[in-house]
């Protein structure tokens, strides 16, 4: 299933956030999109998801469904958005409840999940008993649950500490080598992106707009072993994006 | 206990201190944690007890002016051997449980769709900012009308009384959900009304019972005031009944068993946050 984004353009109040921008997900392919802070990648994500209304422009989805998904457009969340409430596989299991599914077949949902996440043995835990990188394995396991044809991961590793998300993007890697799911991946931090992304968007600062996509061709399962490679490449987003980013620091935001 | 700084003294700091002036860190933390003192409540219970009846015995205080706890303790052990102790109590629970639960719910329902909807936000908030602070006191001849001298009026006090502050406790922590968890149910294409049962409510739980805690403290200060017109037991009633013959031991220890009441309240209370919350640290 492909996602295209249409000339989306979006104000809040008197301020342009997003100004006319266009990009297609493809199918089974990761877009990144990084931009300097606050030039709209939040707002562009929830767009993409059906969260938000855009003022100018559409947001289309392409191709068949794939079989049996549950919800083909499904997030990520950078705080997890965890019931705290509910244990593991009581917050997978949430997701699957208003879909009519006959209780074992959910249990093998999600027994199944949670073996692919490396969660089996905490499917009774509460969210406050894991740690960040565990709570953000719990929602990838929620995600896989509903198998998504495209994921919308908003700075999903944003709030783990750097030897977390390296052992979570090696999880990530793993995952689409198995399952080739597509993503629209948010991020700030340029090596994820480089990492993942077999685009890269830069958006420049607010107004966002579409600043340069730089392609990345090495397959995903190498790129661990060509960080050399990589680091080129995340210089050469750096360079793009320098300018935008120090122009961003130096504005004062009016919205609050 | 709660507040409690922990006071070093530095005099022990200087004797640790060595010949090559090494001492140990002074230790500025602890503080500001709660540590369960079990025994402590009692404690304070009976050593309260214990001056009164000294004070009483001593003739300290005067038996006019307030009667010792033996006394109001004589006065129970009468009602318990006449058998009124069950009549007045019974009458009171009903009234309690009846008012309080019919109130409490109807204030959750209430205070949901205020919570929920922005027509029945912008139609009933004022309304209920306008008639909580009526004293229901006041109101106890209109109910009367309305309802009954029997046990309507008396129930319908109880039930205004508790559900005003329901309504405000429910929607208050219906604001407070994480709009985020909200939007992560949304995202999953979760129904409205799985998203308010599975999302809404749990997560402004913690508020609907901390407003259970106030509202039945409520309900048990409007007993008696219900209990002023046309009712023949009950504990208020026996409360009010005590203070028109100036029977002091009799008034003390009908506001024994209101305390106890309102312990025992509070005690299931702690029991139901215990269940409800385990999630939270
Ligand atoms: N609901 C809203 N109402 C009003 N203004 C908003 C709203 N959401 C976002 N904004 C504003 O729109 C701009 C873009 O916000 P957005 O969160 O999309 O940026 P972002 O690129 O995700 O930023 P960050 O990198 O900090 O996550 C910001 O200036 C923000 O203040
Ligand atoms: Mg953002």
């Amino acid at each position: 299933m492909q996602l295209l984004l249409q000339n989306i353009t979006h104000h809040y109040g008197g301020t342009t956030v997003l100004d006319d921008i266009s990009l297609t997900v493809d199918d089974g392919e990761i877009v990144c999109i990084v931009g300097p802070s606050g030039c709209g990648k939040s707002t562009l994500l929830r767009i993409a998801g059906g969260l938000e209304k855009p003022d100018q422009g559409q947001a289309l989805l392409a191709g068949p469904e794939p079989d049996g998904s549950l919800n083909p457009l499904t997030y990520i969340f950078q705080d997890f958005a965890l019931l705290p409430w509910r244990s593991v596989e009581g917050n997978v299991s949430l997701v699957l409840e208003d879909h009519g599914i006959a209780a074992a077949e959910r249990r093998a949902i999600i027994a199944d999940v949670l073996a692919r996440t490396n969660l089996s043995d905490f499917a009774k835990a509460l969210p406050r008993q894991l740690s960040g990188g565990m709570k953000q394995r719990v929602a990838i396991a929620r995600a896989l649950a509903v198998k998504p044809a495209i994921m919308l991961m908003d700075e999903p590793l944003s709030a783990l500490d750097s030897q977390t998300r390296e052992l979570l993007m090696d999880d990530l890697v793993t995952l689409w080598t198995r399952e080739r799911f597509s993503a629209c991946y948010v991020t700030h931090n340029l090596n994820e992106a480089v990492r993942l992304g077999r685009r890269i968007i830069v958006l420049s600062r607010r107004p966002g707009r579409i600043r340069d996509v730089v392609e990345i061709d090495m397959p995903l399962a190498e790129r661990a072993d060509r960080l050399a490679e990589l680091e080129t490449l995340q210089r050469r987003v750096w360079e793009i994006m320098r300018e935008e980013a120090r122009e961003a620091d130096r504005e004062i935001s009016d919205v609050a | 206990m709660s507040h409690d700084a922990t006071h070093e003294q530095p005099a022990t700091d200087a004797a640790t201190a060595n010949e090559s002036g090494q001492r140990p860190v002074p230790f500025r933390g602890g503080g500001f944690v709660h540590r369960s003192l079990g025994p402590v409540a009692p404690l304070v219970f009976l050593a309260i007890l214990a001056v009164w009846e000294l004070g009483s015995r001593s003739g300290f205080i005067s038996p006019i002016a307030l009667p010792a706890p033996s006394e109001a303790f004589g006065a129970l052990v009468d009602l318990f051997q006449t058998g009124m102790l069950w009549k007045h109590l019974g009458a009171s629970l009903y009234r309690l449980v009846v008012g309080w639960t019919l109130g409490s719910l109807l204030g959750i329902a209430v205070g949901l769709f205020i919570g929920l909807f922005s027509l029945a936000r912008a139609g009933l908030l004022p309304l209920v900012s306008a008639l909580f602070p009526v004293p229901k006191i006041a109101l106890l001849p209109l109910f009367i009308i309305w309802f009954g001298i029997g046990e309507g009026s008396k129930v319908a006090t109880i039930l205004f009384g508790t559900f005003f502050p329901t309504v405000i406790a429910t929607y208050g922590g219906v604001d407070n959900v994480d709009r985020n968890l909200i939007r992560m149910g949304q995202s999953f294409g979760m129904s409205w009304l799985s998203i308010v049962r599975k999302i809404i409510l749990p997560g402004a739980m913690p508020a609907i019972l901390s407003g259970f805690r106030i509202s039945a403290s409520i309900a048990i200060v409007l007993l008696v005031a219900a209990e002023m017109i046309g009712a023949e037991f009950g504990v208020g009633a026996y409360i009010l009944m005590a203070g028109a013959l100036f029977a002091l031991d009799q008034l003390i220890a009908g506001v024994a068993l209101l305390s106890l009441i309102g312990l025992i309240i509070a005690w299931l209370i702690g029991k139901l946050e215990k269940r409800l919350l385990s999630w939270r640290t």
